[in-house]
């Protein structure tokens, strides 16, 4: 770079923010979303009605289950219910190779449950760190696209001269690029602490999958060995191979639960039937940043507590408390709206950078425009306006969909993926000016179709009010931005990209 | 946020191309090598638990990961940007060779 510092930044910011603009905006938003996971959940499972279930009748229920179904399994995970969701998850390991095993019970019988098949908010909650790929390739593809993405943060903010009166300027009727240009800044500035926070923590959700080097080195890989040495993990306990007869869970939880004053979350048995089984009782986290469950850990023939997670030396209680910032856990109502609302702008600030990447490269009237302006724009429209038209189609599948439905869970996120290919196809076939009038039209209805539905197809409206405002803001908002759109980026200027788009967008 | 003319293409020959190109797989792979290397050997040399040092060194690398970015694309030309990396790499690279045959990392039974 022979220009000066400033210049070279700027390069690298225009460019680093072009190639994990995409993936970035799918993770935001996403991540955005996922601040209300369990109100998402709730929403997509309308058959259950709020139930108290005394939580070690409940973890005795879910060992029954398994007891049966898993006998040779290596663990059980039972996620015990809450009130206002009445459900046991239960997982296991048939064995350290095999993937892991799933079923959702009806917590007051312990049978597998009636509620319709759904993966409510952990489908977008998993999309935004593994893109519903392969968990090892679609975590480092979001790794590697935050890295990218907090290079061009750093740039962007060593390009900024004026970052304080930047903060003031809105010329919109200038010209049109200058009007992106300060949206961008705008979003971008107000909420740079947001910004940097989040996409440096998280990096540090995914950084022993993205930096092995240290637990490489000082461990000589053994991962397990260093989260039980840094106080996150208890200590395993191997299987001897002779059996044994395990203590009922729930007296255990209640002695669990005279020690910890956070609710129970979760009950584990590692190595169940064996002599050498342990029982651990898993706590919500306690108010506070840290990112750390509370857990006791019972000899479950025995009874004997074996192990207590202490307090975090003060290395891994900062990362910890990384991770509990990403997450948010210690947000109330108040602050977890704010949170949501910076999630928005993230991801304002990320669509407005790709857009104002295409109309500062529009080419003078009349001429066609190349091959990476058609493949810029197609790949921002089948992204910007594809993406929120798959989460609308996602919301109203689940209410649209027959409940007993084979393989429900998987058509909701087929239908996803559906509509929103669908979507990117019909902006990749129209005209670009008007296809972003349309298309964010075609979005905005449909966010605002699914309180309706929702209303039509069950009797549960007035417990869901919050969700279905959601719906009509996030509906009305894009009829805004497709009208404001249309109306600012003048003449149609050319088809909207190349056939091969289509496998990206 | 780049000026107007910044953003606007210069019309790249095969000699822009290919310096491109080469400062980003520099930046990727070198960037990468020395935050990779700069956390194995903080891991073991850091004055602290095992523990804390691996979160510490963890911690520090995508910084460190980051500036070395900052550096082959702000560093005036292709070579000095190579050596901006590779010495404090190849130092790195030593110590940590050093550092992996005098500290134990044996496993306590």
């Amino acid at each position: 770079m022979k220009q000066g510092f400033r210049q070279s930044m700027a390069w690298l910011h225009t460019w680093a923010g072009l190639v994990t603009g995409w993936v970035m905006f799918c993770v935001f938003v996403t991540g955005t979303a996922t601040y209300y996971r369990t109100d998402i959940s709730h929403w997509m499972r309308p058959e259950l009605r709020p139930a108290a279930v005394e939580p070690g009748i409940a973890a005795e229920r879910g060992a029954a289950y398994l007891k049966v179904h898993a006998p040779k399994a290596v663990a059980w995970y039972i996620a015990l219910p809450q009130e206002e969701r009445p459900l046991l998850d239960v997982y296991w390991f048939d064995s350290f190779d095999t993937p892991i095993r799933q079923a959702t019970l009806d917590a007051g019988t312990g049978q597998p449950s009636t509620a319709r098949a759904t993966q409510g908010g952990d489908f977008l909650y998993r999309f935004h760190f593994e893109l519903q790929m392969m968990p090892l390739i679609g975590r480092w593809i979001v790794g590697a696209s935050a890295l990218i993405l907090l290079v061009a943060l750093v740039s962007g903010i060593v390009t900024h001269r004026r970052i304080f009166s930047d903060f003031f300027t809105f010329r919109r009727d200038k010209s049109a690029q200058r009007g992106w240009l300060d949206a961008h800044n705008v979003t971008g500035v107000l909420a740079l602490p947001f910004h940097l926070m989040i996409t440096y923590t998280g990096i540090v959700t995914l950084a022993f999958t993205l930096m092995p080097w240290g637990v490489a080195s000082a461990y000589r890989g053994d991962a397990l060995r260093f989260f039980t040495e840094a106080g996150q993990n208890p200590a395993g306990r191997a299987a001897t191979g002779r059996p044994a007869e395990a203590l009922p869970l729930a007296p255990l939880m209640a002695r669990a639960q005279g020690e910890v004053s956070e609710p129970l979350e979760m009950a584990i048995v590692n190595n169940p039937g064996d002599a050498a089984a342990t029982v651990v009782a898993v706590f919500e986290e306690p108010k506070g940043l840290a990112h750390r469950h509370p857990q006791v850990v019972f000899d479950a023939t025995s009874g004997d507590v074996i192990d207590r997670l202490g307090t975090l030396k003060p290395a891994a209680h900062v990362f910890t408390s990384f991770l509990g910032l990403h997450e948010a856990h210690f947000a109330g109502p108040a602050l977890r709206v704010l949170f949501f609302l910076c999630g928005l702008m993230g991801s304002a600030t990320i669509a407005t950078g790709l857009v104002l990447w295409a109309v500062a490269r529009a080419p003078k009237a009349g001429a066609a425009p190349g091959f990476s302006l058609r493949l810029v724009r197609g790949l921002n429209l089948g992204t910007i306006l594809g993406l929120p038209i798959g989460i609308a189609a996602f919301f109203l599948a689940n209410r649209l969909l027959p409940v007993d439905l084979v393989g429900r869970a998987t058509w909701e996120g087929g239908v996803f993926f559906g509509a929103w290919g669908l979507a990117a196809l019909v902006g990749l076939a129209r005209p670009q000016a008007r296809t972003w009038r349309e298309m964010g039209t075609a979005a905005a209805v449909l966010f605002l179709g699914v309180p309706f539905v929702d209303v039509l197809t069950t009797d549960r409206g007035l417990d869901f009010l919050g969700f279905d405002a959601a719906m009509i803001a996030i509906g009305l908002l894009l009829a805004w931005g497709a009208r404001k759109v249309s109306r600012y980026r003048g003449p149609a200027r050319a088809r909207a990209a190349a056939p091969d788009n289509l496998a990206r967008a | 946020m780049p000026d107007e003319a910044a953003l606007r293409p210069p019309s790249p020959g095969w000699r822009l191309r290919a310096a491109v190109a080469g400062r980003v797989a520099l930046a990727a792979f070198g960037g990468y090598g020395v935050a990779a290397l700069a956390t194995a050997f903080l891991s073991l040399v850091l004055p602290m638990a095992r523990s804390e040092a691996v979160a510490t060194a963890t911690l520090l690398s995508f910084a460190i990961l980051v500036g070395a970015v900052i550096w082959v694309f702000s560093a005036r030309t292709l070579g000095r940007a190579f050596l901006g990396l590779a010495v404090p790499g190849g130092l790195l690279a030593a110590g940590l060779w050093l550092a992996l045959a005098l500290v134990q990392t044996a496993q306590p039974a």
